[in-house]
């Protein structure tokens, strides 16, 4: 089973990068649950989602304690939440950051998500579209198949600026 | 018309609550909390407000808080200042309620408490749905507004819950606006010189609920008053005073349009239902300045 | 069809096939967006209910009654002090003997004001004849769901149906979905005397003490008859669609030693800590009872019992508990976990089994070790 964990700001769309990673490991053929996790939420306040994924049934519905994969959708989350909480040995983390990241002992990537999403004009309510290009870079990692990731992408979206913008972080996105 | 210099500058919302950013009703909540002073006990349903009042083992109010069930508040109010009364204690139990609360589920308690001549302040404050649980429909919501439930626009028209209070003929009521704190203040204040029951109206816009920019929340409370769909007045012992800002309105309204262009719950309202709304305007402008100029 | 979905989206697409004549609902976190998913179906066109937004769960569940007693399908959701507020209704649905489909939500009771699961809310409904389900995974709550229309409307049953699930947990977790095609699975409606001014007769009249109790019976008889209704529906619904239910899902329970048993996603969940104790070399099983009312029949004989409830009954101890303890005729290891949302995990569960005590009852959080 593989367990990514990703944390956001409430109206990020953190939910559903989730759902769409989800969607995109149901195209591969493999079991996968999705979840956020509901504390007193509102706009702006770091929230967290948990995927994971298997080839089997996942009866699994308590948090996930200990990751393979950290997902950090705005990395000012970082200034207060331990995103490396928990992190399994030899896990990675990936960022949403025009700059590499370090984080000692652990396997980091990075894409500009936010300036992809720009690019590509993905802007909704002033707020950058990155739940979309975020699954073209976690495709670059191996988690999901691009073709699996688009097909999840078409399925939610309509707009062709979502599968571009997930396009250009899988070019993008490093390690 | 009370200055700023003159509104006390304690605090009884504390910094830092989970409030959306633009929260209308949070601002409303810090004057209506400054009017009402130290010796007050809050009584709150379910709501917005006591959903950022926080988690145990903190609150954000420093003042009592009597959180109770969603339809409750109006007869736990009056269980609560029975009992003070009775005891000589001169304590101001204010009711903190949205509309919600007050115009759907609680609707029988309201009526009961005012009838009961229950000596309390009953505060609505009105972001035309239901907030805490996402934005469903209420029977605030106005006409052709969309909400979760009413994702074709909302077909029937907002329930004047300030007539409904009216027939119960308590000593003092009023509207007020978020927008306009000043007004706000002294309108509390007043109230709570009465021998209650006596009911404070606020609008309180809503950026998520009605989808506009955060930051354009006192404006959108302007406009809902400079258009005349939101009108700002009271009734002291039962007669009838427009506020300025309303006079003005009835003189010169903003184009309705104004008020509705910016708000994502009103996009796509056809020209009928505007036509309704306007008309509305217009024939509440004519009931008011008819019983004003009767009274 | 395959998809990710909601626990609350899955049953509002299975409501969606049913085709209710009436939907009136009240929004209440966690459920709200089963309703609102409804109100967009009708809005967009695609359902062809009337969908009352009422002014609170009283009165979701009165326009359901008014509704059903013409002869409508009507169907409800809600959750904690939405099903409190309902319940003097939910008791008149039951025994109006009328065919309502409810999604509960399990949420706690306040005060404090909590938002996470707990059974209680359903648990004190249990008396009221209502036919109560657990749901653990979003597939299930879309066939039972399915299922549930046609049994609470069988002509030997007649009786609300309630379908539960784990608030946030099941609500709001996103798993596959596998959708159908129903066909005519869901026979049409057909109440026996629906209220017609061509037959007037009072319905709910005054009824003295020498009646009463008879129509009180009948609901009994009709709540015995609904298991085979059950059964034979749950049968169809393999033949049809390919998935197989029963009153009780069992997991590796047949040899074990030690069973667990719980209701929902707990229920669930215990088969991951099963896997980890038959690995150490204890012979456990897990129980989820899926029907709580009517009770099902469970295959405990001979069985050491870890019994975890997620309520309470305050004086006395936890409802499931107590119900096998009474049903037979056994001690439990009763166990009170995951109230309010209380984290409880398959380590959790699995640790529950290696320590229990018998006899005992243990509140999990409370003390600092089992």
């Amino acid at each position: 089973m593989f367990e990514v964990r990703i944390h956001s700001r409430g109206g990020q769309g953190g939910v559903t990068a989730a759902k769409l990673l989800a969607g995109a490991a149901l195209h591969d053929g493999k079991y996968a649950t999705a979840c956020p996790f509901y504390g007193a939420e509102r706009r702006g306040a770091p929230v967290v989602s948990f995927v994971r994924i298997d080839d089997r049934p996942i009866k699994i519905y308590s948090q996930i304690r200990e990751p393979d994969l950290v997902v950090v959708l705005d990395a000012s989350v970082m200034e207060t939440v331990d995103v490396l909480h928990g992190l399994k040995t030899g896990g990675r983390v990936f960022v949403n950051s025009a700059h590499p990241r370090e984080f000692a002992g652990y396997r980091a990537a990075h894409a500009d998500l936010t300036g992809i999403a720009l690019k590509e004009n993905l802007v909704v309510a002033g707020s950058p579209i990155l739940n979309t290009p975020v699954i073209g870079a976690l495709a670059k990692a191996g988690i999901v198949s691009p073709g699996s990731a688009t097909a999840a992408i078409r399925e939610m979206f309509s707009d062709e600026r979502n599968v571009r913008a997930a396009e250009a972080a899988y070019r993008e996105m490093s390690a | 018309m009370v200055v700023i210099a003159e509104i006390p500058s304690t605090e009884y919302v504390l910094n830092c609550t989970s409030a959306c950013a633009g929260c209308g009703d949070s601002l409303a909540l810090r004057y209506v909390l400054k009017a009402a002073g130290p010796d007050t006990i809050l009584v709150m349903p379910a709501s917005c407000t006591a959903a950022f009042q926080g988690v145990y083992p903190k609150t954000a109010y420093a003042l009592p808080v009597v959180n109770i069930a969603f339809a409750a508040a109006a007869a736990s109010a009056s269980g609560l200042s029975t009992f003070l009364r009775a005891k000589g204690k001169k304590t101001k139990v204010v009711v903190y309620a949205g509309d919600g609360a007050t115009l759907d589920i609680g609707l029988s308690a309201v009526s009961g408490a005012f009838e009961r001549r229950t000596d309390f302040l009953y505060v609505c404050y009105d972001n035309e749905a239901y907030g805490n649980t996402g934005m469903q429909r209420s029977g605030a919501t106005p006409i052709g507004a969309k909400t979760t439930t009413t994702p074709a626009g909302k077909p029937e028209i907002k329930k004047d819950i300030d007539t409904i209070i009216a027939a119960h003929e308590p000593p003092y009521q009023a509207t007020a606006c978020a927008a306009y704190p000043q007004d706000l203040f002294r309108k509390v204040q007043k109230a709570l010189t009465f021998e209650g029951p006596t009911f404070v109206h606020i609008l309180t816009p809503c950026p998520p609920g009605w989808r506009y920019s955060a930051e354009k929340t006192v404006e959108m409370g302007k406009l809902a008053v400079k258009s005349g769909i939101w009108a700002l007045y009271e009734r002291e012992n039962g007669k009838l005073v427009i506020c300025a800002p309303t006079k003005a309105a009835m003189k010169k309204p903003v184009p309705l349009e104004e008020y509705l262009a910016p708000q994502g719950r009103f996009k796509g309202i056809d020209s009928a239902t505007v036509a309704l709304l306007k008309g509305r305007i217009a024939e509440n402008f004519r009931r008011l300045a008819a019983e004003e100029a009767g009274s | 069809m395959r998809k990710i979905s909601t626990g609350n989206k899955a049953v509002a697409e299975a409501v969606a096939l049913a085709r209710p004549d009436v939907v009136a609902a009240y929004p209440i976190t966690p459920q709200s967006d089963i309703v609102e998913t409804i109100a967009e179906f009708v809005a967009a066109g695609k359902l062809d209910t009337k969908y009352i937004p009422v002014e609170s769960e009283h009165s979701s569940m009165a326009a359901c009654i008014g509704a059903g007693i013409a002869g409508a399908r009507t169907f409800t959701a809600t959750s904690s002090h939405g099903l409190a507020y309902m319940h003097e209704m939910t008791n008149w649905a039951a025994g109006a003997r009328l065919p309502v489909v409810m999604a509960n939500v399990n949420r706690s009771l306040a005060p404090g004001w909590n938002i996470w699961v707990e059974h209680s809310d359903a648990i004190q409904e249990r008396d009221t004849g209502w036919l109560q389900i657990w749901v653990s995974t979003v597939q299930e709550a879309y066939d039972t769901t399915l299922m549930a229309f046609r049994i609470s409307e069988h002509n030997d049953v007649l009786l609300p149906v309630m379908i539960n699930l784990d608030g946030f947990t099941l609500s709001h977790i996103m798993q596959p979905l596998d959708t159908v095609e129903p066909g005519d699975f869901i026979p049409p409606i057909h109440l026996p005397d629906p209220v017609d001014p061509a037959h007037p007769a009072g319905y709910g009249t005054i009824t003295g003490p020498a009646d009463q109790f008879r129509f009180r019976y009948k609901m009994e008889q009709a709540m015995q008859d609904a298991k085979a209704v059950i059964a034979e529906t749950e049968q169809d619904f393999a033949r049809r669609f390919g998935r197989t239910y029963s009153a009780a899902e069992e997991y590796r329970a047949g040899d074990a030693d030690v069973v667990v048993v719980a209701l929902g996603t707990l229920g669930k969940e215990a088969e991951v800590a099963v896997d980890i104790l038959r690995d150490e070399g204890i012979k456990a099983g897990s129980v989820r009872p899926r029907w709580f009312r009517p009770f099902p029949d469970l295959d405990l004989a001979g069985k050491e019992l870890v019994v975890i409830d997620r309520d309470y009954s305050f004086g006395f101890g936890g409802v499931l508990a107590h119900e096998i303890r009474s049903k037979y005729l056994t001690k439990v290891f009763s166990v009170i976990a995951g109230l309010g949302g209380q984290e409880v995990t398959y380590d959790d569960i699995a640790e529950f089994v290696r320590k229990r005590r018998i006899g005992e009852e243990f509140w999990f959080g409370v003390s600092d070790h089992v």
